[in-house]
């Protein structure tokens, strides 16, 4: 008890006189608040791009791909597979009895980022009337649908925002076809909004393809059964050579290699700031306790024992840590949260937009590196001013 | 130089702050040594381009086709020395996408158009004699473990051969190396011999990625590349011909403004150890203020003693640098080794150096002149009185 109400004493007393000591303690709160800015900046890089992949594709739905390719890229399925495909009885039906099952093609188009001129690789998809009743998630926040068998096109939310030229009424020119944008899209922050949709047909024709490269479908029993039942069918039949993804395993396999890259890069900068920050940090607490040492000194001459001393020291230090942390999360929330980014798939060969984002768990983590740093500064130096005698603590000046 | 000790002497006179900056000095040029090389690598590829090397490519879009007879004409446009082709494979090797990539050349052709790449000779006639021959980029063949002369078993994930089947394989008769490390990266490929591989596809026959011309002129490659685009305009394939270097360039942005990241996170390291070691510096110095009066009680000029100090932050922060970009430098051959090909190889070069050298001067000013100015202003009777 006796020993609490000391540190309860000592700590009271040094937070009252930290203005005093402003300089030494502004310098360590600007130190954390960096080393917590950074990782949070960083690792809300990694979040953005993790959330997006994880908001692409739902249990229940599957990508089938020709047997071998592992990207819609390098896939085919041919015109007359794909009507057999969405025929299977695994696959889902809407009211009218039509199958829920989307042949699509993708191509890249080239368009240049909002100010600049050199191109993109940007995923133009042809998607069959169906697509829209297989994605839900999918709403057009403006301007509407495109026509069937007219060359409209509606644009991602990301892709409109990061490209040239793709806002409603625009139009954009591709190879010896001129298309209208007639709508934007938002379809939960997954990586189609990055795309460029329109009517399969359409795009066929433009593009001067023959036959498809995916088909996306809705399973009727979404559970490992629905999907082996599937499975077994496309295996079964001689004339598929076909292999049938869940959604969201496909996506995750398309930016495994991105996902890698941005997490070894978020996760190294972060940590060796962190420990440069910790030496520097380290190295303010200890001047700012040894300038301290007359003052440590005599709170024990007059009766406090170095437990109570070395603990409220600590607590000083974790406070200041916490101001820290809260400030550079705070900072990299206003600076980075919501920016958005876009870059190229090496997998799809094409560009994915993502946003920062700033989370909870990141300002978290934040804090937790702050307080970490903060014990890890704070306790070796005050347990040196505790151990010190005390005579010749005072003697020093 | 006789003043050294005496730097040394103050710098030392409490070792476990110093050592602590020098720390963490030393972990900030680390980062400043990693980032930038990892910067460099984005940007080898413009770097390492040949400006007497053009590129065509399908207008539109960089993955349509080109027909194969363009050859010839593409050798008729004036200024044009040489051309080749390539067509990207697709490859999928132990089951990984991607995992390298494979291009269908022409043999002679390709390597003509690559002085930089070295293969010895004899490889390099057994890759143009064998039909099913294959060369590998030197890091490829390390990373997999692979012997001159043995079986490549590549699948592709576009081109099934006639019958369908995706599964290829190659006979490995050489190995492509290159000396400057910006252009190794663009080793890191394996070229197999269109001839068979044109051959034996199912789809898409006759047909190739893209063209790499050669020119006498660099200074004329805007207007050869127009001649070449020209002959196709208005054909099924029209082309887009570009400079190799424009080329790479427009690949970087593609990837987006990496350059800009790095340089935003360096930023705010270089911050955060700029207020850290600032502190630290006044600290030391402000204890030493007795020391410093002494010293002009000695007959130390101000002038003297404000570059005292300055050299003081200065050979700080360039012991702290050096130590911390060697130990970039040395930390490089191991993530190189641990990438193993599938990212270019990372490696400091001479500009990041210069940096390095220009951010710790600069950093050393501005940690420095406080505590100088300090220093220099320091009455003898006041600072022996104790009076700061």
């Amino acid at each position: 008890m006796r020993a609490l109400r000391q540190i309860a004493q000592i700590t009271w007393v040094n937070l009252r006189n930290l203005p005093q000591r402003l300089g030494t303690s502004l310098v360590i709160v600007i130190g954390i608040a960096g080393v917590a800015g950074v990782l949070v900046s960083v690792l809300s890089m990694a979040e953005g791009f993790r959330h997006t992949l994880a908001s692409t594709g739902r249990g229940d739905r599957v990508i089938m791909l020709r047997a071998g390719s592992d990207a819609e890229m390098s896939s085919g399925v041919a015109r007359d597979q794909a009507a057999l495909l969405a025929s299977l009885p695994a696959i889902a039906r809407d009211g009218a009895g039509r199958p829920l099952a989307s042949a699509e093609l993708v191509v890249m188009v080239d368009l240049p980022r909002r100010g600049q001129t050199d191109p993109n690789n940007v995923p133009f998809r042809g998607v069959q009337a169906a697509a829209f009743a297989i994605r839900e998630e999918l709403t057009v926040v403006e301007g509407r649908r495109f026509n069937r068998a007219v060359r409209e096109v509606i644009v991602g939310r990301r892709a409109a925002q990061q490209f040239e030229g793709l806002g409603v009424g625009s139009r954009i020119a591709f190879r010896d076809s001129d298309w209208t944008v007639v709508g934007i899209f938002s379809s939960g922050g997954d990586v189609h909004e990055s795309e460029i949709w329109a009517d399969a047909e359409v795009a066929t024709s433009a593009f001067r393809r023959q036959g498809f490269q995916s088909l996306t479908a809705r399973l009727v029993d979404g559970s490992d059964a629905g999907l082996a039942d599937l499975t077994a069918a496309v295996k079964r039949d001689p004339r598929f050579s076909i292999r049938v993804w869940r959604e969201p395993e496909y996506y995750a396999k398309q930016s495994k290699v991105l996902e890698t890259l941005i997490n070894v890069l978020g996760y190294t900068v972060a940590a060796f700031m962190a420990l440069g920050a910790t030496f520097g940090a380290l190295n303010c607490m200890y001047s700012a306790i040894a300038s301290r040492q007359v003052e440590i000194a005599t709170l024990r001459a007059i009766g406090f024992g170095s437990a109570p001393v070395v603990v409220s020291v600590l607590i000083e230090a974790l406070v200041l840590s916490a101001i820290g942390g809260a400030l550079g999360g705070g900072l990299a929330y206003l600076y980075c949260d919501g920016a958005s980014l876009s870059t190229l798939n090496f997998d799809t060969f094409s560009q994915v937009a993502f946003d920062f984002r700033v989370t909870w768990t990141l300002l978290g983590k934040g804090l937790l590196w702050a307080l970490v740093i903060g014990v890890v500064g704070g306790v070796p130096p005050a347990t040196r001013a505790a151990r010190l005698p005390v005579t010749l603590a005072l003697r020093a000046s | 130089m006789r003043f050294v000790p005496l730097l040394l002497a103050g710098l030392f006179r409490k070792k476990t702050r110093t050592v602590l900056t020098l720390l963490s000095v030393m972990v900030a040029f680390m980062l400043f040594g990693l980032l930038q090389a990892v910067t460099t690598a984005f940007e080898s590829g413009a770097d390492s381009a040949d400006a007497k090397r053009l590129l065509t490519t399908a207008r539109y879009s960089i993955i349509e086709l080109l027909p194969l007879s363009y050859l010839r004409r593409i050798e008729g446009v004036p200024g044009v020395v040489g051309a080749a082709h390539a067509e990207w494979f697709g490859a999928k090797y132990q089951n990984e996408s991607n995992a390298f990539p494979v291009f269908a050349v022409d043999p002679a052709r390709y390597l003509d158009m690559y002085p930089e790449f070295t293969v010895a000779p004899a490889e390099r006639e057994a890759f143009v004699k064998t039909r099913t021959g294959a060369i590998a980029g030197r890091r490829l063949v390390e990373r997999f473990g692979w012997k001159v002369g043995q079986k490549l078993p590549i699948a592709s994930e576009i081109h099934p051969r006639a019958g369908g089947d995706m599964s290829w394989e190659f006979d490995l008769v050489g190995v492509i190396d290159a000396e400057d490390p910006a252009v190794q990266g663009n080793t890191d490929m394996v070229l197999i011999n269109v001839a068979h591989f044109d051959e034996a596809r199912q789809n898409a026959r006759g047909r190739t990625g893209w063209y790499i011309i050669r020119i006498a002129d660099s200074g004329q490659a805007k207007e050869i590349a127009a001649g070449i685009d020209r002959l196709f305009a208005n054909s099924p394939d029209e082309t887009k011909t570009q400079p190799e270097k424009e080329f790479a360039i427009g690949f970087a942005k593609q990837i987006g403004d990496i350059g800009a990241l790095i340089s935003r996170i360096l930023a705010a390291v270089f911050f955060t150890i700029l207020i850290l070691t600032g502190n630290t510096m006044a600290q030391s110095i402000r204890e030493r203020i007795p020391e410093l009066a002494i010293l002009k009680t000695l007959g130390f000029s101000d002038t003297r003693v404000t570059v005292l100090v300055l050299a003081e932050a200065a050979l700080l922060l360039l012991i702290g640098g050096a130590v911390g970009m060697a130990a970039a430098v040395g930390m490089l051959p191991f993530l190189n080794g641990s990438t193993g090909g599938r990212f270019p190889p990372l490696y400091v070069e001479t500009g990041t150096w210069i940096g390095a050298v220009a951010v710790a001067v600069a950093l050393a000013l501005m940690v420095g002149l406080p505590p100088a100015w300090r220093a220099r202003r320091l009455r003898i009777v006041d600072a022996l009185a104790g009076h700061r």
